[in-house]
């Protein structure tokens, strides 16, 4: 299920602007690599890339190679739509379909996408929601709306929704930054019992985050006011905040500057 | 003496006094723009409830002479029914996909500023205009028949930019996290808007829609122009000169007699009674349709 996610040498353009440029790295599947460095650093439009959500932006574009075990995100062939499909996404702030109700939200990836029998759909909402950690919560009142939930819970609903189309890479954009200490081990808690059956990254600014549930860290910084962002450095999480490579990420990391 | 210690004020005379002048000149601006609206409502339903009677309702003015009293409007009100039903199904759709091309697939290209600026340029359009545009288009040049449908297109014209307004804001106001959302669970764009854009701005759409419906109902102009006139029922709106409610307002209050005079008024509350109505299932249809309903 889970895979291996190669880049090298990609840009991220928007407009004339270039965000990010010339990254190469290797994501192991099966495990939770985080995305750490300071703000405007581009982190999560890199992020973006990996299931072609940038291109979602009017302008923006991208150069060089997203290989996903061998095949070409980026080729000219392919659907970016089934792309989607396969690397699902969590976003910074919650956001459930609000005309929708708990159930409906995670069965809308299935609903959308095809013909799901009532029995089958039943089954998938509720192992999505057990995955999630919701399904205890929820199990009440899965035909009342998802906006009607705590901030927490919606963004679990939210994970839910995007396990629901059995993706093989979850990708999460600061998964926690709008929610409160408890939600937010709750939702850590998920990142490490995901991890065995889905590859994961996660961008975060939260360094104790970075250190507690991921594997592999990499460090991104730019040079300066609208220069573009680049990949520092990458390697095991307890290598990056007990010796790194660089001096920038050491400073990062014992917060010197960002 | 704390106001010293801490440098915090009382509030002043000064602002105070202001405060007190712009809200009496709040009240003052909502009391002008209220009064002509009530005093409308008041003559219309003080004059025209006297005849507001089962035989208005259902008879038309086939055999009553011009000093005669009784008639009805009935065949105005199933004219004025189905021509804002047609103008409805020709400008919604129309107006709707305008909207989402507009939003959706158009911002920053050269037609949809084109689009944009003509729909701005439609709102403009005097209603006399596009009754005449229909008149000269489908009845003299194509030689069709005065009836029902031609004054529905007119109307639809007088619609359409209404419509891609009022639906136009509503779908920029759909936040783009959902779009994003849904493009991350892999659904492609047109499924987003179907299922996922214009159902969470449903509501929107449809108080808009019936804005552009209390718009043309009372259109007269247009009507005059291609649907013509007639004192006879004519269910059929393909076929034949029909009748409209303002149509019937504007013939009954032209007239001398005092009889006619108050068929006028009738008709004129039955107009603005069936755009209230229309307005209240509007409502009632936004309101089953919230979640907020549902969660309860």
């Amino acid at each position: 299920m889970a895979k291996q996610i190669e880049v090298s040498g990609l840009d991220a353009y928007y407009g004339a602007h270039k965000a990010i440029e010339d990254i190469t790295m290797t994501i192991e599947p099966r495990t939770v690599t985080a995305f750490i460095g300071p703000s405007g650093c581009g982190k999560s439009t890199f992020l973006r890339t990996l299931n072609r959500m940038h291109e979602v932006i009017p302008g923006a574009r991208v150069e060089g190679k997203v290989r996903l075990e061998e095949q070409d995100l980026y080729g000219p062939d392919v659907d970016p739509v089934s792309v989607r499909r396969t690397i699902g996404m969590v976003f910074q702030r919650p956001n459930p379909f609000p005309t929708m109700s708990i159930y409906d939200n995670v069965a809308a990836g299935l609903r959308l996408n095809g013909r799901f029998s009532r029995s089958e759909l039943d089954g998938i909402v509720e192992s999505s929601l057990k995955g999630a950690n919701l399904w205890n919560e929820v199990k009440d009142r899965l035909h009342k709306p998802g906006s009607g939930l705590s901030g927490g819970q919606q963004q679990r609903l939210c994970i839910a929704r995007a396990i629901a189309v059995r993706p093989q890479v979850l990708l999460m954009d600061e998964p926690c930054s709008a929610l409160d200490p408890i939600s937010t081990l709750a939702i850590e808690d998920l990142i490490s019992s995901l991890k065995t059956d889905y590859t994961i990254v996660i961008v975060t600014h939260n360094m104790q985050q970075a250190a507690r549930v991921s594997d592999k860290t990499a460090f991104f910084n730019l040079a300066g006011q609208g220069q573009p962002g680049k990949l520092i450095e990458m390697d095991d999480t307890s290598r990056i905040f007990t010796n790194p490579g660089m001096k920038a990420t050491e400073d990062y990391i014992t917060g010197r500057f960002g | 003496m704390t106001t010293v210690q801490t440098g915090i004020q009382p509030i002043s005379t000064g602002r105070r006094v202001k405060d007190r002048i712009v809200q009496m000149l709040v009240y003052l601006a909502f009391a002008i723009a209220v009064v002509p609206l009530l005093s409308v409502l008041w003559l219309v339903v003080k004059n025209g409830i006297g005849r507001f009677d089962l035989e208005f309702l259902t008879h038309s003015m086939r055999n009553i002479g011009a000093r005669d009293a009784g008639g009805g409007a009935y065949h105005a009100i199933i004219g004025t029914l189905e021509q804002v039903l047609l103008a409805s199904l020709i400008a919604v759709p129309i107006g709707l996909l305008t909207a989402v091309y507009l939003v959706e697939y158009g911002p920053g290209g050269r037609l949809a500023r084109w689009i944009s600026f003509f729909v701005d340029v439609m709102t403009g359009v005097p209603s006399v205009v596009s009754g005449l545009f229909v008149l000269a288009f489908w009845v003299l040049a194509l030689g069709m028949p005065f009836s029902g449908f031609a004054g529905a297109m007119a109307l639809s014209i007088l619609m359409m930019p209404v419509v891609v307004r009022s639906a136009e804001e509503m779908l920029r106001l759909v936040p783009n996290d959902l779009r994003e959302a849904a493009y991350a669970l892999g659904v492609p764009k047109w499924r987003t808007i179907v299922k996922v854009v214009l159902p969470t701005a449903f509501t929107g759409i449809l108080t808009g829609v019936m804005l552009a419906v209390a718009r043309v109902a009372g259109e007269t102009a247009p009507l005059l122009l291609t649907v013509f006139f007639t004192d006879s029922i004519n269910n059929d709106p393909f076929n034949g000169p029909q009748m409209g409610l303002p149509l019937y307002v504007f013939d009954q209050a032209g007239r001398p007699t005092d009889t006619a005079i108050d068929r006028a008024w009738t008709g004129a509350l039955t107009l603005i009674l069936i755009v209230m109505l229309l307005n209240l299932v509007a409502r009632l249809i936004a309101w089953w349709r919230s979640p907020a309903k549902r969660g309860s």
